[in-house]
């Protein structure tokens, strides 16, 4: 259990970051928190000749609340956003989501921008920043470009990111004030992946859903914005009848892999659950 | 190889080490500190926690180069140098928190950061507190009962076991 060698570089900024990965070998690997890279690199799943440690890169860490849009440097740990009241006065879901990835230790470590980065369908940030409709600053030797989160995931381990490019800030426009919001995650015990979880950000109208976002985590190759189940209690006060029609529409999407979690059929039945318990929960919360 | 750097327990300390060696194994082979033991060795059972720079840390999933420069304490850095047991130790052994022992460094030292952050945890802070630490022994009952009984030390009130 031994991971391969390699060089390790530990550049002090992202742009210095970007240079190294530009030059180096093309199995070179950039490293967050580590904690999805090294077990794979233990198990020789991963082994890059290259690792180029971000944690020397203070540009790539803080959080700033400002004008209507939040933006987290990639480098912030998970413990930093639990940790940050700004963010939770924004957005609470983010805090909310983050308890629930993996424990205190991996979370002290653990970042938001790898978590979103890596494109490991059991990751939570993924389907929330979908739900959010945040964009993705990416760095690479010749500059910068932005992809949204909604167009960033392709497959597992298969994202908009091209080689040479780091993931180097998150910018998620503030839900509005009054919004309701609700992660729900079932897992078999702390540090699991998601049997199935359901992201949901909605704001309210006249006692009505007004506008609503719903995401989706482990339960296909990728994280998935159920917009059909979203349009399905947009204008109803959260009735059975829309209840009933969103929890269909949601499992008319979800392909997820039959694994020690359960069935296939087992598993797209808890997205339908855990997106009831969020959109039920997001509607009381909202004003 | 590379040079590393870093104070252990108040002693300052340095090894070369290959990039790829863990930081768990820089302090059990470098520096024969073996109370931070190997579990699972996918970060997942906590049994080598240690605190880096005010952080708990499985330190199974850390590189020895990326701690270069900073301030590790384990479990052998607790008690005092004449001996004196640290209250998380001696709560531990006062409330029955271990029977094998394999977890307990573990324990101890994520509990050492869970009360700097929170000195009055409730038991369900104190649970998901040490959640990223296995014990296959005790059940947990008695190492939150040891966490309480250190809380309550610290803060200078006496320990009530609440009913069972």
């Amino acid at each position: 259990m031994i991971p391969g060698s390699f060089e390790y570089h530990r550049p002090s900024n992202v742009g210095e970051a970007a240079a190294l990965l530009a030059s180096l070998d093309s199995d070179a690997r950039v490293l967050a928190g580590g904690h999805s890279l090294i077990p794979m690199m233990r198990l020789r799943m991963a082994q890059p000749s290259h690792l180029i440690d971000l944690g020397g890169c203070a540009d790539l860490k803080g959080i700033q609340v400002e004008g209507g849009e939040i933006v987290i440097g990639a480098m912030t740990t998970q413990h930093d956003v639990i940790a940050s009241d700004a963010l939770f006065a924004a957005a609470p879901i983010l805090r909310e989501t983050a308890m629930l990835i993996a424990d205190p230790q991996v979370r002290y470590l653990g970042t938001i921008g790898g978590n979103a980065a890596n494109g490991d369908p059991g990751n939570d940030m993924p389907a929330l920043m979908m739900t959010l409709d945040a964009t993705y600053v990416l760095r690479s030797g010749t500059g910068e470009r932005r992809v949204k989160a909604r167009e960033f995931y392709h497959g597992a381990y298969d994202t908009a990111a091209a080689p040479g490019e780091i993931l180097a800030a998150i910018r998620v426009p503030a839900p509005p004030a009054g919004h309701g919001s609700a992660y729900e995650k079932l897992k078999r015990k702390v540090g699991d992946y998601a049997t199935a979880a359901a992201a949901v950000v909605l704001t309210k109208a006249n006692g009505r859903v007004a506008t609503c976002a719903i995401g989706l985590t482990n339960v296909s190759d990728k994280p998935l914005l159920a917009e059909a189940a979203a349009a399905a209690v947009i204008g109803s006060a959260l009735d059975k009848a829309a209840l009933d029609t969103a929890v269909a529409a949601v499992e008319a999407i979800c392909e997820p892999a039959e694994d020690q979690r359960g069935s296939a059929e087992y598993r797209t039945k808890m997205a339908g659950v855990m997106t009831r318990r969020a959109l039920t929960r997001a509607f009381v919360l909202a004003k | 190889m590379t040079k590393v750097s870093m104070v252990v327990n108040g002693n300052a300390v340095s090894a070369d080490v290959e990039s790829r060696t863990l930081l768990i194994h820089y302090l059990r082979e470098h520096l024969n500190i073996t109370g931070p033991h190997i579990g699972c060795e996918t970060s997942h059972c906590g049994a080598c926690t240690v605190d880096l720079d005010g952080k708990s840390v499985k330190s199974c999933t850390v590189f020895a180069v990326q701690a270069q420069g900073s301030d590790v304490l384990t479990i052998e850095g607790m008690a005092a140098p004449d001996g004196k047991l640290h209250v998380l130790q001696e709560a531990f052994r006062e409330m029955h928190g271990l029977q094998c022992g394999y977890c307990t460094p573990g324990m101890i030292t994520r509990a050492y950061r869970l009360l700097k952050e929170n000195p009055s945890p409730t038991e369900a802070e104190i649970r998901m507190g040490i959640s990223g630490n296995l014990c296959r022994c005790t059940g947990y009952q008695n190492i939150v009962k040891a966490i309480q009984y250190a809380a309550s030390k610290i803060n200078g009130v006496e320990y009530k076991e609440a009913a069972e």
